[in-house]
């Protein structure tokens, strides 16, 4: 476990990736088996055992320090199994211990802790009951120093997030044998941790595994936002053009097992296999080959949004109540493979052709295909996309997030390749908006006062005065945020925990222009209105607060319905 | 009858303030007569009519801010006990830094400890912390949550020299206050048998160069020069916070990141600040050395000046010690302490 650790510690700090890769590299040369299989395991998010809770973790730290301190400390850093193994004590000491605590033991018969490998970490969470896992995770935490405490209980939760995908890991065996990392993909999903074979394979001293899988993921293909110069470069003729559906991209794969048998898996854009979260969509796979497309709620025929869409993937348990009531669709813009054939080099305007022939001969209505936008100049895309209705979108239009932009004659290129696809999503609402709390942030914004809840104006019993009506913690550069993150340390009036008010008033405030994708009736929130994706569009140090926007012209946008797309943008230009 | 301890101390817009005595300890603006713990540049500022500090700590305000920094000053004896107005004063080493300094005041039988910045751990260049009790002691709490126990010192610089042997072809790059921890990384760096030279940026020089007149063998630390800086492959390099990720650093050979300081305990204060090899090496107190200090202190009372001060008074709290935050203003607040290192940052 330590070696593994310092893996994952140095890979943390560790921002190129060439570097990265050496690193991995140098870990399984000089890491035996199996302990290398299950670090691969770990690093490809493949190891089979049953998330820890952050819950554990808590109830763990609880039990032996102050949970007021615990609760300080995690606002601060910002990362519970950090805070964790940070605040950690050793067997006996009391500076973090609860007031209350009798006598801690201090003298005992236990033998020093035993410091587990990571082989034994993995064999042990594979087979442990989940009454029986507090105890065995609370002995490991004894044993380990702060960095393997961090290293495990980052594994436990599966939250790794040292920046090492899983395609970087798999690129790592490939180059052990100077291989490349499509011939480890390609059989991937038929190996298992540890991964035994695979590394006598990539080592010479094996022959190469059996792809056990018929279905296996292939990376897909990723777009550029469209920006305004493009348009003087790029030919408006070259080009084809769909919706952006605001919707889940996935790669739904079929095949047939060395017995006939049919394989159908269901994958994110990232590789990760989610077959089991949608029985009800792999059902419909009744075709052999690959297709890339959104994943999507559609109830009686109409395209739900994506607060919907949500409201399925944050539910664990697939229940069939949950199926019925938000049923799984797959709306398609490509196809990969077809019955054994590779179809990723022919232009898109030809792979459009076989995907649609391939839809029609699957005539399920959970598939379908995502219409083309007809245009002739960018000027006509432009108005389609400001009005998805117009050109043929109907009631599916509060599903449209902008357009797609795709050349003709590209080949399906793995990656982010430049000048075919591009992605051009429609203007965001824009309001005026006053600081009022600041907190501290999470993740790399750490102690950072990184996320703002701001308000807008509005009559209330003593006249005016404002109401939060959302939090944004993006949309600024790192300088701004040490700016804003001043800003809050210097005009704060109240303190509550990691919560800062600031100032505010017709007098006094910042100004920010937030930036969001559309708004919702909520009785959730004082003012009545949620925001979908706010963030902070420009810091208006120059705007007094009295000017900032009225509640008012929240109401007007939600009046209007999410329908006519970009208002106020169009107002201030 | 004992002399309530606001009577000895109070907080004004300028600082802690004695009105026994009539004078203020590490005022933040200018004052009549200013008592000074010690010469980072949060606590110890120029303009003031008359200061009151040990030899060390006027030498480098000294330094610092040219000789005339004050209308006049006064060496303080460590030990030795001062009548000012009403109350006495004694000055005691608190382990900060070269000069630092708690200063007591006492009257009527109440004693106050403004301990200023201390550390317990052990440094090679300035003189331990020594315990004064007291009824009101009177902290600091820069790490002032249980997430912070600074780790071995050694182990943190044998980690530097690690580095420095595996990649000899590069060249690290050690971000380090200009007082204090800059002089305790090189004299680490020595026990630790490096004898080769310790690059200074220009910006470390003056104080580096008082460190040695006052005795502490730092051993061959030449500036570094513009034109030689893209030739020093595998040579450390010492340069204040501010300039490991300037323009600056990077003419030298394929630079590694290095960065001396308790905050790099938490690993996304390491990550805002684009460190590569974080130096956990403090000159505060830890989360521990804080609650022991504050136990062995006797006090009956805590204020607690800046830094994370909820959690600490919380702990006093409830291990049945009067506390309180005074949210002191003007010396490093968590954030402005990396921000504004040159500006007092001492972490």
């Amino acid at each position: 476990m330590n070696r593994f650790a310092a893996l994952l510690d140095r890979l943390a700090y560790e921002p190129r990736r060439n570097a990265k890769l050496r690193l991995i590299m140098d870990y399984f040369r000089h890491t035996p088996d199996p302990e290398r299989g299950y670090a691969l395991a770990a690093m490809t998010n493949a190891l089979m055992f049953k998330e820890a809770k952050p819950g554990l973790i808590r109830g763990l730290v609880e039990e032996r320090t102050d949970p007021e301190l615990f609760r300080m400390s995690y606002h601060y850093v910002g990362d519970l199994a950090e805070t964790a193994a940070l605040i950690w004590p050793a067997p006996g000491h009391e500076s973090v211990a609860p007031a209350s605590a009798g006598t801690p033991a201090i003298g005992h018969n236990n033998p020093p802790p035993h410091v587990p490998t990571l082989t034994e970490v993995v064999e042990t969470l594979a087979t442990t009951s989940k009454s029986d896992l507090p105890a065995k995770v609370a002995g490991w935490l004894d044993a380990l120093d702060e960095t393997g405490r961090w290293a495990l209980l980052k594994l436990i939760t599966r939250e790794l997030r040292v920046g090492v995908s899983a395609r970087l890991a798999k690129t790592a065996v490939a180059q052990l044998g100077g291989m490349e990392p499509d011939e480890v993909e390609l059989i991937w999903h038929g190996l298992e941790a540890p991964y035994e074979d695979l590394f006598a394979w990539v080592e010479g001293r094996g022959p190469k595994p059996e792809s056990g899988n018929p279905a296996p993921f292939r990376p897909p293909m990723l777009s550029h936002p469209l920006e305004d110069e493009d348009f003087e470069k790029l030919d408006a003729a070259d080009f084809l053009a769909e919706w952006k559906w605001d919707g889940i991209r996935l790669q739904a794969v079929a095949g047939h097992d060395g017995h006939g048998r049919p394989v159908r898996r269901i994958y994110s854009r990232t590789g990760e296999d989610v077959s089991r979260a949608f029985p009800d969509l792999v059902e419909a796979l009744t075709f052999e080959g690959a297709i890339d497309g959104e994943l999507l709620i559609v109830r009686d025929g109409l395209v739900q949004s994506f607060n919907v869409l949500q409201q399925r993937l944050n539910r664990k348990a697939v229940t069939p109540k949950l199926v019925a009531e938000f049923p799984a669709h797959l709306r398609v813009y490509d196809i990969l493979t077809e019955g054994g054939e590779d179809l990723r080099d022919l232009p898109f305007i030809e792979r459009r052709r076989r995907l649609e022939a391939l839809v029609a001969r699957i005539g399920d209505p959970r598939i379908d295909l995502s219409p083309m936008v007809p245009f002739g100049t960018w000027e006509d895309l432009a108005a389609a996309r400001a009005d998805p209705t117009s050109v043929g979108a109907g009631p599916d239009a509060d599903a449209i997030e902008g357009c797609m932009v795709k050349r003709a004659n590209s080949p399906y290129l793995p990656g982010r390749p430049k000048g075919h696809w591009y992605k051009w999503k429609r203007d965001p609402y824009l309001v005026d908006a006053v600081m009022m709390y600041g907190q501290r942030g999470h993740g790399k914004r750490s102690s950072f006062y990184s996320d703002y809840t701001f308000g807008v104006w509005r009559d209330g019993p003593r006249g005016e005065e404002l109401v939060p009506v959302g939090k944004a913690y993006h949309g600024f550069t790192d300088e701004e945020l040490v700016k804003l993150d001043r800003y809050v340390r210097n005009h704060t009036v109240n303190r509550f925990g990691p919560v800062r008010e600031v100032e505010y008033g017709k007098d006094r405030g910042l100004v920010l222009e937030v930036a969001f994708e559309g708004l919702q009736r909520s009785t959730r929130h004082k003012s009545g209105v949620a925001m979908r994706f706010p963030r902070i569009n420009r810091i208006r140090w120059d705007k007094p607060a009295a000017e900032a926007d009225r509640i008012e012209t929240l109401e007007k946008i939600l009046e209007r319905g999410e329908k006519e797309v970009h208002p106020l943008k169009d107002q201030e230009a | 009858m004992a002399l309530r301890s606001t009577d000895i101390l109070t907080q004004t817009p300028q600082g802690l303030y004695c009105p026994l005595g009539d004078f203020h300890i590490d005022p933040v603006r200018p004052v009549k007569r200013a008592l000074i713990t010690h010469g980072h540049s949060d606590h110890a500022r120029s303009g003031h009519r008359a200061v009151l500090a040990t030899r060390e700590t006027l030498r480098i305000m000294g330094v610092r801010y040219g000789e005339d920094f004050a209308g006049g000053t006064q060496e303080a004896s460590l030990g030795e006990s001062l009548r000012l107005g009403d109350v006495s004063v004694r000055f005691t080493p608190a382990g900060h830094v070269l000069g630092s300094a708690q200063i007591s005041i006492e009257a009527g039988g109440t004693r106050v400890v403004v301990s200023g910045d201390y550390k317990r751990a052990e440094d090679p260049t300035c003189l331990p912390y020594e315990l004064v009790s007291c009824d009101v002691f009177i902290t600091e709490a820069t790490f002032g949550l249980p997430v912070f126990r600074h780790p071995d010192t050694r182990a943190e610089v044998r980690k530097l020299l690690d580095s420095v042997a595996l990649f000899p072809e590069r060249a690290h790059i050690v971000g380090a206050y200009a007082l204090g921890k800059a002089q305790r990384v090189m004299a680490l760096l020595r026990e630790e048998g490096y004898d080769r030279p310790i690059y200074l940026h220009g910006a470390m020089e003056r104080l580096t160069e008082f460190y040695k007149s006052e005795g502490i063998p730092l051993g061959e630390t030449p500036k570094v020069a513009a034109s030689e800086r893209s030739k020093l492959a595998g040579a450390i390099v010492v340069c204040p916070p501010s300039s490991i990720q300037d323009l600056w650093s990077r003419r030298f050979p394929d630079p590694v990141t290095c960065f001396a300081s308790g905050w790099m305990r938490v690993r996304a204060r390491a990550r805002q600040k684009g460190v590569e090899l974080p130096l956990v090496i403090s000159d505060h107190s830890d989360w521990d050395d804080l609650c022991r200090t504050i136990r062995e202190t006797g006090a009956g009372e805590v204020w607690v000046t800046h830094g994370q001060e909820d959690a600490l008074v919380h702990w006093c709290t409830t291990h049945g010690i009067k506390a309180r935050p005074l949210h002191m203003l003007g010396y490093g607040d968590e954030g402005e302490v990396e921000e504004a290192p040159q500006a007092g940052g001492d972490a």
